[in-house]
């Protein structure tokens, strides 16, 4: 329950953090923290339109997505605070209940019949099946270093004994940071700012819709950035006491936030063709994090 | 009563093949809907009296030839019977109403319902007979009334070219299984099951290996294993739509059957067998969906979507095997439990998925994906049937094929917890494979569902359209429920699925026994999530008509950059929404382009045809076929049509049949002769 508010608490000032960094490191003042929620909050106020061509299918997609999401973060530990949901191989759960958000989220795009929206369906589609194995292979490392298979018990158990062990620990970190970043569709993958429907991704699946169903779409990005920025967390917090690790969890949300920033001010982004080799490392990065662990447990023979 | 229940289940059939004549079309019709319901009611009593009050196992004395028949129904056949049973009923009462349009077609239909339940009747009976001749015989009925039901649209050439394919490589199938019981017979003297098991455990067990290799491969060609997979691209979208789904559904599962069986059977060394079939397995899987992705048939797409869900019961066998050489129970359990699972929850999607793509068929009359589009406005139910299975298939939740897929991922994640270091590898690769079969399914299916039922029609023809008449839905409605009711309360299988476990391996040990009752908690509480999940959803859906409601609401054209004509053929297309996963999978593929480029300065009609090809068919089976067809022409002087010519040939056959064996004689007289000098 704690890391559901938590997660939900961060959600409200993540993506104002994001854009205050971008503004600083480009030499503005910037907006508020607060000021991505108070758009959102606005678009809920508003009212919408709808494309002639779509169905219910168009209606319940982002409806579904947010629930999906709010389903992945009930599954995430505080430490040794399990979620609301906490079971053996959850994370396959996890991984799932995600899935059939951006399922729906892409059928929702081609619902349109638009010819732009397509383009951002059918590379959210390919790039989410990019990133799979990555967080697979990482979970199943963890399950093998720590010889459990939930969430929870895997986090608790996480203790860093050599230093190999610290090394593979900032490794998963930068393979998490990553995915989030491709999940989102951020920057080295995608630009949300480009003002090109033909380089979009995530942005260019959502070009019809408004009003309160764009609100809901938007925080559920929100959500999913501090989803993973929990998940980050989760890797330092360990058995830490409450008083600690609520902080902790703050500074780190705050540091991936920041990171996202500076990751968004200098770098450029991608060609689109170059994406997949991009998503490529974290598979391979993500394998390298497991001949580590089975170094660690002198598994090799 | 089992006894007399199987001989009643049988005389149906046959006493529905003497009044047959006697009927008009309709009746016919009529009749075989009847006979099929009444054989799978009794098929269903017999299962679920299996499962509770244990194995039927009596004996027919038969003949001289075959030796006694063994009639034997243990938990796997029952499953297997209820799997093939529920499949065949959604199918008879679909395919009524899809036939109904060939109605002038009378001894078409006829020869049809014939085989229909010729196939329905031996499929039951593979699964309860035990004796290796009376089974072979059993298949070839089953193997020819399912190509009969296959070519039912025989008039056009490339129905039949499939139904050839298929006819061809069922009997390979078959006569690998020849060797495979003759082996049997020959060293052991008896066509019983059971002899398989006394021969292989008291050989060594490169003898089992062996013997379970020959079975595997003739069960494989039967399945769709990769590379024995190319009947099923070719045979699906052939057949009409309710046979390609019970063909997908239960047809290929006779071959899954098969290799369950053996297993039970053969003693042999199960880790090698497991790392093989894992190997095998999750090529077939990758490969499958890999291939599934570019096609723009939609049945076609389907069909090898078929070959990929065999992969993953592959695996979850392949699973099962692992755990019985290492002695990993929970292996076991996950493995084994997940196949079967998975067979089940694949025959119901699948067939769901086939009869919608049926109901399209006759909606548009073509099964280009291309040419579709905004199907959801003419057929809405066959198009949420369709999301769902869709959705099902992908191994999504809240529906059954995540439950199957979780099972064995759960078992992956324990297997990854053993501490033999080739096993953790293994299963490392295994797992990736799986975790890419779920995301490429996912793009294959987002693709097929998105451009076939969503947006503008992308060609603009006016057909003859039925209307969605409520006996071609209802029959799909009653797979939809059984799709949840396994995807949101598994626990109902579990009694089942143990029982048949305890086949392969009684679980024994206080430990273990808990582990197991552990996972299977998990599984519970898995559909209690999914469920969550769905009301969630609901809930939330509920909160924002609330809010929205209120407000205002537009309805305009979808926006197009400024351009507001109409954008029908400015749409994503199937190709262009598979184009960069096209250009990354294009080493494996075998794609052949036919494009005419634009030239001068004025606007000039452009095509691009994209054909997709199995490059397996290509390395495997066509090349092959050429080189024997260029060895066996340089022989084609011997047939010349002189009727001198081929009694000669006849002479000199007969002649050296009867002379060789004196020569060989004569020559071995001679070496020995050599020998004393």
């Amino acid at each position: 329950m704690i890391s559901f508010l938590l997660i939900i608490l961060a959600s409200l000032f993540f993506m104002g953090l994001v854009v205050r960094t971008k503004s600083i490191a480009s030499g503005r003042k910037g907006p508020g923290v607060f000021q991505p929620m108070k758009d959102i909050i606005r678009l809920w106020k508003k009212g919408s339109v709808y494309s002639k061509t779509t169905s219910f299918i168009f209606q319940i997609a982002p409806t579904a997505y947010f629930t999906s999401v709010i389903m992945a973060i009930l599954m995430i530990p505080h430490g040794n605070n399990p979620g609301l949901i906490s079971f053996d191989g959850d994370f396959v759960f996890f991984a799932y209940v995600l899935t059939f958000g951006k399922f729906l989220m892409i059928i929702s795009a081609l619902d349109t019949g638009s010819s732009f929206e397509g383009m951002g369906a059918s590379r959210e589609a390919l790039f989410s099946m990019l990133v799979e194995p990555a967080f697979f292979i990482l979970m199943g490392s963890f399950a093998l270093l720590t010889g459990h298979t939930s969430f929870h018990s895997i986090f608790s158990m996480l203790h860093y004994g050599s230093n190999i062990s610290y090394m593979l620990g900032v490794l998963a970190s930068i393979v998490f940071v990553l995915i989030a970043m491709i999940e989102n569709s951020r920057m080295p993958v995608d630009d949300p700012k480009t003002h090109l429907e033909l380089t979009m991704i995530h942005e260019v699946m959502i070009l019809d819709n408004s009003g309160f169903d764009l609100g809901l779409i938007m925080f559920t990005t929100h959500l999913k950035f501090a989803m993973y920025g929990a998940m980050i967390s989760n890797f330092f917090i360990g058995m830490l006491p409450l008083e600690i690790s609520i902080p902790l969890f703050f500074v780190i949300q705050a540091g991936f936030a920041i990171t996202v920033g500076l990751i968004e001010s200098f770098m450029a982004r991608f060609r689109m063709g170059h994406n997949p080799q991009f998503i490529f490392i974290l598979t391979s990065v993500s394998l390298l994090i497991f001949f580590g662990v089975l170094l660690v447990l002198g598994k090799f023979m | 009563m089992e006894k007399s229940l199987i001989e009643i289940f049988n005389l149906v059939a046959i006493l529905a093949f003497v009044i047959l004549p006697f009927l008009k079309t309709k009746g016919r019709g009529i009749l075989a809907l009847t006979v099929i319901t009444i054989q799978v009611i009794i098929s269903s009593v017999l299962a679920s009296s299996v499962f509770s009050n244990g194995i039927v196992d009596y004996n027919y004395p038969g003949s001289f030839v075959t030796g006694i028949i063994p009639i034997r129904i243990d938990y796997l056949s029952a499953w297997f019977m209820i799997l093939i049973s529920f499949t065949f009923l959604t199918g008879a009462w679909y395919g009524m109403q899809y036939m109904k349009q060939y109605i002038n077609q009378g001894d078409n239909i006829t020869l049809h319902i014939v085989a229909f339940i010729l196939v329905f009747t031996t499929l039951i009976d593979i699964c309860t007979v035990q004796n290796g001749l009376v089974i072979l015989i059993i298949w070839e009925v089953m193997a020819l009334s399912s190509f009969v039901v296959i070519i039912f649209e025989h008039s056009k050439r490339e129905t039949l070219k499939a139904g050839i394919n298929f006819l061809i490589q069922s009997h390979i199938c078959i006569l690998l299984l020849t060797l495979g019981f003759m082996w049997a017979k020959v060293k052991t003297g008896s066509f019983d099951f059971e002899a398989i098991t006394t021969y292989t455990s008291a050989q060594p067990a490169m003898t089992g290996m062996g013997i379970f290799l020959i079975f595997f491969l003739g069960f494989a060609i039967k399945a769709g294993f990769v590379p024995f997979h190319t009947w099923l691209p070719l045979a699906h979208p052939a057949a009409p739509s309710h046979i390609s789904g019970i063909m997908s559904g239960v047809i290929i599962k006779i071959g899954i059957y098969g290799m369950l069986r053996m297993l039970l059977l053969i003693r042999t060394d199960m880790i090698g067998i497991g790392y093989f079939l894992v190997t095998i397995s999750v090529i077939t899987g990758v490969y499958g969906v890999m291939l599934a992705i570019v096609q723009h048939n939609l049945k076609k797409l389907l069909a090898y979507h078929s070959i990929e869900n065999i992969g993953i019961i592959g695996i979850g066998i392949g699973l099962g095997c692992l755990g019985l050489g290492y002695g990993n129970q929970l292996l076991v359990v996950c493995g084994f439990g997940g196949a079967l699972l998975h067979t089940l929850n694949h025959s119901l999607f699948k067939s769901l998925l086939f009869y919608t793509a049926g109901n399209v068929y006759q909606t548009v009359h073509t099964m280009d994906l291309e040419a579709m589009g905004g199907l959801l406005k003419k057929i809405p139910h066959s198009g949420y049937l369709f999301l769902i299975g869709s959705l099902a298939i992908c191994g999504l939740p809240p529906f059954n094929g995540f439950i199957s897929e979780f099972f064995i991922y759960n078992g992956l994640i324990n297997g990854l917890l053993s501490n033999q270091y080739l096993l953790i590898l293994f299963i490392l690769f295994t797992i990736l494979g799986l975790v890419l079969i779920g995301g490429l399914a996912m793009i294959c299916f987002t693709k097929a569902f998105g451009i076939v039922f969503l947006g503008t029609p992308r060609e603009k023809k006016h057909h003859h359209t039925l209307p969605e008449s409520a006996l071609r839905i209802v029959p799909l409605y009653f797979i939809v429920i059984a799709i949840l009711v396994i995807g949101l309360f598994p626990v109902l299988l579990n009694p089942m699925l143990q029982k048949i476990i305890q086949l392969y391996q009684p679980i024994v040990g206080y430990q273990t026994n808990i582990q197991i009752d552990g996972l299977l908690g998990t599984l519970t509480l898995v559909g209690w999530y999914s469920l969550v999940f769905i009301l969630l959803m609901a809930l939330f859906y509920m909160i924002r008509h609330l809010v929205t409601s209120r407000r205002s609401c537009e309805e305009d054209t979808t926006w197009g950059c400024g351009y507001v004509g109409e954008a029908d053929k400015a749409q994503y297309s199937a190709s262009s929404f598979i184009r960069t996963y096209r250009k990354l999978a294009e080493p494996v593929l075998d794609i052949h382009q036919d494009r005419t480029d634009p030239h001068g300065l004025y606007p000039v009609k452009i095509s691009l045809v994209t054909h997709p090809y199995d490059k397996a068919e290509k390395w495997l089976i066509d090349k092959p076929l050429h080189l024997i067809k260029r060895l066996l022409n340089s022989f084609r002087f011997l047939q010349n049509g002189n009727i001198q010519a081929y009694i000669l040939y006849g002479f000199i056959f007969v002649g050296s049949a009867i002379l060789l064996p004196i020569l060989i004689d004569r020559i071995v007289l001679l070496i020995q002769y050599f020998n004393q000098l």
